[in-house]
């Protein structure tokens, strides 16, 4: 990702507003379903999707990455449909289903395109990988992985700092063909 | 990320009622509808804006919200239709292909699955002085501060529709198809349902850039019509800096009806180049009961960027601005049309 250098009056808080004492955090249970399990969480309304899978129910697959929306490395299924759970209120999927990359594996057995991203080396570092698969996953249900440049359009919201992108369109044909046959 | 309430009303009445609260403009105003949060969050991390309550739309009961209705050449939109959802109807591709083609190529599937059309349209800009508060001066942030980008990196900014206070890019690409297509919104407030065209909707930010709606606080589009179709002559063409997942540096959205080589009628939006959805009315009326060619095209680019006023660092977007037009234009001539 670019970041572009600013000019201009840059001075650490100049453009900060105060901190409003008046408004106090406001805390809700939340009932979250999880790779089909139900769990009530105690969050404060500004947790993220993201937070609350990592930090209360420990399920530190999805990954922080720029926690903005820009780079993919959360994303997470809400009702089969891939989501940035960087950018979700807890308190807002409160019923839906939510599969995250631990809800892939059938025990012991990877899911297809968790294979494929082993058999073609299809990252380095890791760090956006689960977020690559769920993205992967959900592309091949939508029928967007039709030819090499559908999947690389497609695919387009989940960023690789260590360009992995070849391997990842090999792998995303490769578990295509398998989820097919299945 | 300030603190907030969180409401999630059952129907529209409910929701209008919850954010009718005073405010000098509906994007400052303590209570926000919240719909994908694709903008609204991020921005709320970001500490540019701080709402003390959201009201979430996602549940509204109001089916017609989520409905794509054909009656006639209208088209009816619901405002929480997502993108993906309008991207993906079928009949929509073949017979608006100007409304499908600028939703695929803004943003990623993701934001796409969760973003609606409401929120979409109302999408804030990217400039880096607006969504970076460590930059005191920003007039849409901070009304009267003053503007940083005016002589700051302004390679994204905009060159239509600017003033001396702000030349901040509306960096939609949906809004300037609605735009070309003279659509029409539908918004419910406390005393009951109005439309205003879409052309209403953004305004300019001329001294007051923080007031970048007519919405007043508490009203919530509900729908958007499209009359006149099918379009099935339209297109979107979009360039920026990478194929794909990137903000324009410069977009036409061009619907065409014409008569062998003659223009009957021409509608054309920009985006990537304009403070809020622009529509090329200059161009059009170059071009209309004309013969449409590269040279007349040309012509008809020219008078619509006679009055652009760039900056530093973004002079470059006069020459694509115009380049887009004419491509647009032509590919739009060239499309095989049953």
């Amino acid at each position: 990702m670019t970041v572009a250098v600013q000019e201009g009056s840059k001075s650490p808080g100049a453009g900060k507003r105060p901190l409003d004492h008046r408004a106090e955090p406001q805390w809700r249970d939340a009932s979250l379903a999880v790779n089909g399990v139900f769990h009530t969480v105690h969050v404060d309304t500004r947790m993220t999707l993201l937070d609350a899978l990592r930090e209360k129910l420990k399920l530190t697959g999805s990954k922080k990455g720029c926690d903005q929306g820009q780079c993919g490395a959360c994303t997470v299924h809400v009702d089969g449909e891939r989501h940035l759970s960087c950018l979700t209120l807890a308190v807002a999927v409160q019923g839906r289903n939510i599969t995250t990359i631990e809800g892939l594996a059938q025990g012991d057995n990877l899911h297809p395109m968790q294979r494929a991203f082993i058999d073609h080396d299809a990252f380095q570092c890791g760090y956006c990988t689960s977020g690559q698969i769920m993205s992967a996953v959900a592309c091949i249900g939508e029928g967007h992985a039709g030819t090499d440049g559908d999947i690389r359009e497609y695919m387009s919201g989940n960023l690789c700092r260590c360009a992995a992108y070849p391997n990842i369109v090999a792998a995303v044909k490769q578990a295509k063909a398998e989820m097919e046959k299945s | 990320m300030r603190p907030f309430a969180y409401e999630s009303p059952s129907d529209a009445a409910a929701a209008v009622a919850l954010a009718s609260v005073p405010a000098s403009a509906h994007v400052t105003a303590p209570v926000q509808f919240k719909g994908g949060g694709t903008t609204l969050i991020d921005l709320m991390k970001l500490d540019v804006m701080g709402p003390t309550t959201l009201v979430d739309i996602t549940g509204l009961k109001d089916e017609a919200m989520r409905r794509i209705e054909r009656s006639g050449d209208d088209l009816r939109i619901g405002s929480l239709v997502s993108m993906a959802t309008l991207h993906e109807d079928q009949s929509i591709v073949r017979d608006y292909p100007i409304l499908t083609e600028s939703l695929w190529q803004g943003a990623s599937q993701q934001l796409r699955n969760m973003a609606r059309l409401g929120g979409n349209v109302l999408q804030r800009t990217r400039c880096s002085y607006f969504r970076d508060v460590s930059f005191a001066q920003c007039n849409k942030r901070d009304p009267g501060s003053g503007c940083s980008a005016l002589d700051g990196v302004n390679r994204a900014h905009a060159v239509l529709g600017t003033s001396g206070h702000c030349i901040a890019l509306y960096a939609g690409d949906w809004a300037p198809a609605l735009i070309a297509l003279d659509a029409r919104v539908e918004v419910l407030g406390r005393s009951g349902p109005r439309s205003l065209a879409f052309a209403d909707l953004h305004r300019l930010p001329g001294t007051t850039p923080h007031i970048e709606t007519s919405l007043v606080p508490g009203e919530l589009i509900t729908a958007f019509i499209v009359p006149g179709g099918p379009r099935r002559r339209s297109l979107y063409r979009k360039i920026r800096d990478r194929v794909s997942y990137q903000f324009a540096n410069a977009s036409a959205a061009v619907a065409l009806e014409l008569d062998g080589d003659l223009v009957r009628d021409v509608r054309i939006g920009l985006g990537g180049v304009a403070t809020v959805p622009w529509r090329a009315r200059k161009a059009e009326q170059v071009l209309r009961g004309k013969r449409l060619t590269e040279s007349s095209a040309t012509a008809a680019a020219d008078a619509e960027f006679e009055s652009a006023q760039p900056r530093k660092d973004n002079r470059y977007k006069v020459a694509l601005g115009k380049a887009t037009v004419v491509r647009a234009l032509l590919e739009a001539q060239a499309m095989e049309v049953v």
